[in-house]
């Protein structure tokens, strides 16, 4: 690993303002950001440690939902969000492994947006807002393809905040030596309709099936998508799994995510 | 070269760290504790888990910098004070939870966290929580059976496999 500066301010103003230099790159809680320095795939000047930051740290509700601290472990979203929304404190319990939880958090998963992490469906299918130190991203601007988002330089998410669905879950199968989702689905039902989100099947990234949130909203049940396929064009394929395998788990989870769904 | 100071094992301790020096290499070359194993390097293998602040954590996937100030427990802190093999070391050594002894360290501490947690786990859960733990010797079978036995449970009632 090449060598850099190491800050850890206390706030999100000399966060930024330690962000603003040249060379510099965030840091959370450095699961995927660690190994892919030690590649030298990364090689930041300066790195920020954004975990000394309390006002970027636990899990509360306010206006809009449910509102988590970008720098919040898995391990404490799994605990704290599981009376308002278990479908997402499920969904972060079954990220990684134990150690992986107290170390990763919410917001470097979503800053990364790694095409088979499990945040990026949950974000999209709640519809949920995520904010940085200059503005508002609602999901559906935000996930810009795989490992791309609407994140610029030197901009970094300080919290996520989440709807409430009046239903929802996560069914991942896993890859079961990453851990990381072969393929997932994020089934979340509101009022004015249903919301599903795919990760770990696209070459670009988490995507909402939208044929399978019309069916969804009007008819509520795994039986609505049973006449739906999944086209395996722009599919991941690899040792793991084809492209029409991906795009039969997408089809088959979401029939289970529905089921699940309380 | 920076000095950083945390506390290891309940002293105060100082040791010169780079940026991108690792809390697993502070350990094992700046302070000599050479009982965390560095297994995978790639976080996937758990023989480096260490209790950062009473949480496991993989010790090759955190900077030292970014923990400064903390309190870390390591396998060298596991032993009670007259030296004898502590509950979770005992149960291993019992139920010989190890065989070439190399990921033991790490099954040790993420045990001894599962259990701060979690005092009475089922058979399903210990398995559940040890998935971040590799055992290249494949010892499964009397890992969990030792983990319940560090618990306080019957480890002969679980079903022979």
């Amino acid at each position: 690993m090449h060598n850099f500066e190491f800050v850890k301010p206390s706030s999100i103003a000399d966060a930024a303002l330690a962000l603003s230099g040249e060379g510099a790159q965030p840091l959370s809680g450095g699961q995927t950001l660690l190994p892919t320095m030690k590649q030298r795939l990364a090689a930041p000047e300066v790195l920020v440690s954004l975990t000394g930051i309390a006002e970027m740290q636990g899990v509360c509700t306010g206006d809009g939902g449910l509102h988590i601290g970008a720098a919040t472990p898995h391990v404490v979203v799994a605990r704290e969000a599981a009376s308002h929304f278990p479908a997402l404190a499920a969904l972060a319990g079954g990220i990684g492994d134990p150690a992986v939880r107290n170390r990763g958090t919410i917001g470097g998963s979503v800053a990364n947006n790694d095409p088979a992490a499990c945040y990026p469906a949950a974000v999209l299918a709640s519809g949920a807002v995520v904010v940085t130190n200059r503005r508002k991203i609602e999901a559906d601007d935000y996930f810009q393809g795989m490992f791309t988002t609407a994140l610029e330089e030197g901009e970094f998410i300080t919290s996520v905040v989440f709807p409430i669905p009046q239903k929802a879950a996560y069914v991942k199968f896993n890859q079961p030596a990453s851990r990381f989702a072969l393929t997932a689905v994020f089934v979340a039902k509101f009022d004015g309709g249903v919301r599903v989100a795919v990760t770990g099947a696209s070459n670009n990234g988490v995507f909402r099936w939208a044929e399978a949130e019309a069916a969804l909203s009007a008819d509520f049940a795994a039986s609505a998508i049973a006449g739906l396929t999944v086209p395996d064009t722009d599919m991941i394929s690899d040792l793991h799994g084809s492209a029409a395998y991906r795009a039969n788990l997408v089809k088959v989870l979401t029939g289970r995510a529905v089921t699940a769904a309380r | 070269m920076t000095e950083v100071t945390m506390t290891v094992n309940g002293k105060s301790v100082s040791a010169q760290a780079e940026g991108r020096t690792l809390l697993v290499n502070y350990l094992r070359e700046g302070l000599g504790l050479t009982g965390t194993h560095v297994g995978c390097d790639t976080s996937q293998c758990g023989a480096c888990v260490v209790h950062v602040d009473g949480k496991a954590v993989k010790s090759c996937t955190v900077f030292a910098m970014d923990v400064a100030g903390a309190q870390v427990l390591t396998i060298e802190g596991m032993a009670n004070a007259d030296g004898s093999l502590g509950v979770v070391q005992q149960a291993f050594q019992d139920h010989h939870g190890l065989q070439c002894g190399f990921c033991t360290p790490g099954m040790v501490m993420t045990t001894a966290a599962l259990l701060a947690d979690n005092p009475r786990p089922t058979e399903a859960e210990v398995r559940h929580e040890l998935e971040g733990n590799i055992c290249r010797c494949t010892g499964y079978h009397n890992i969990v059976k030792a983990v319940l036995a560090a618990s306080g449970q019957d480890a002969g009632a679980m079903a022979a496999e």
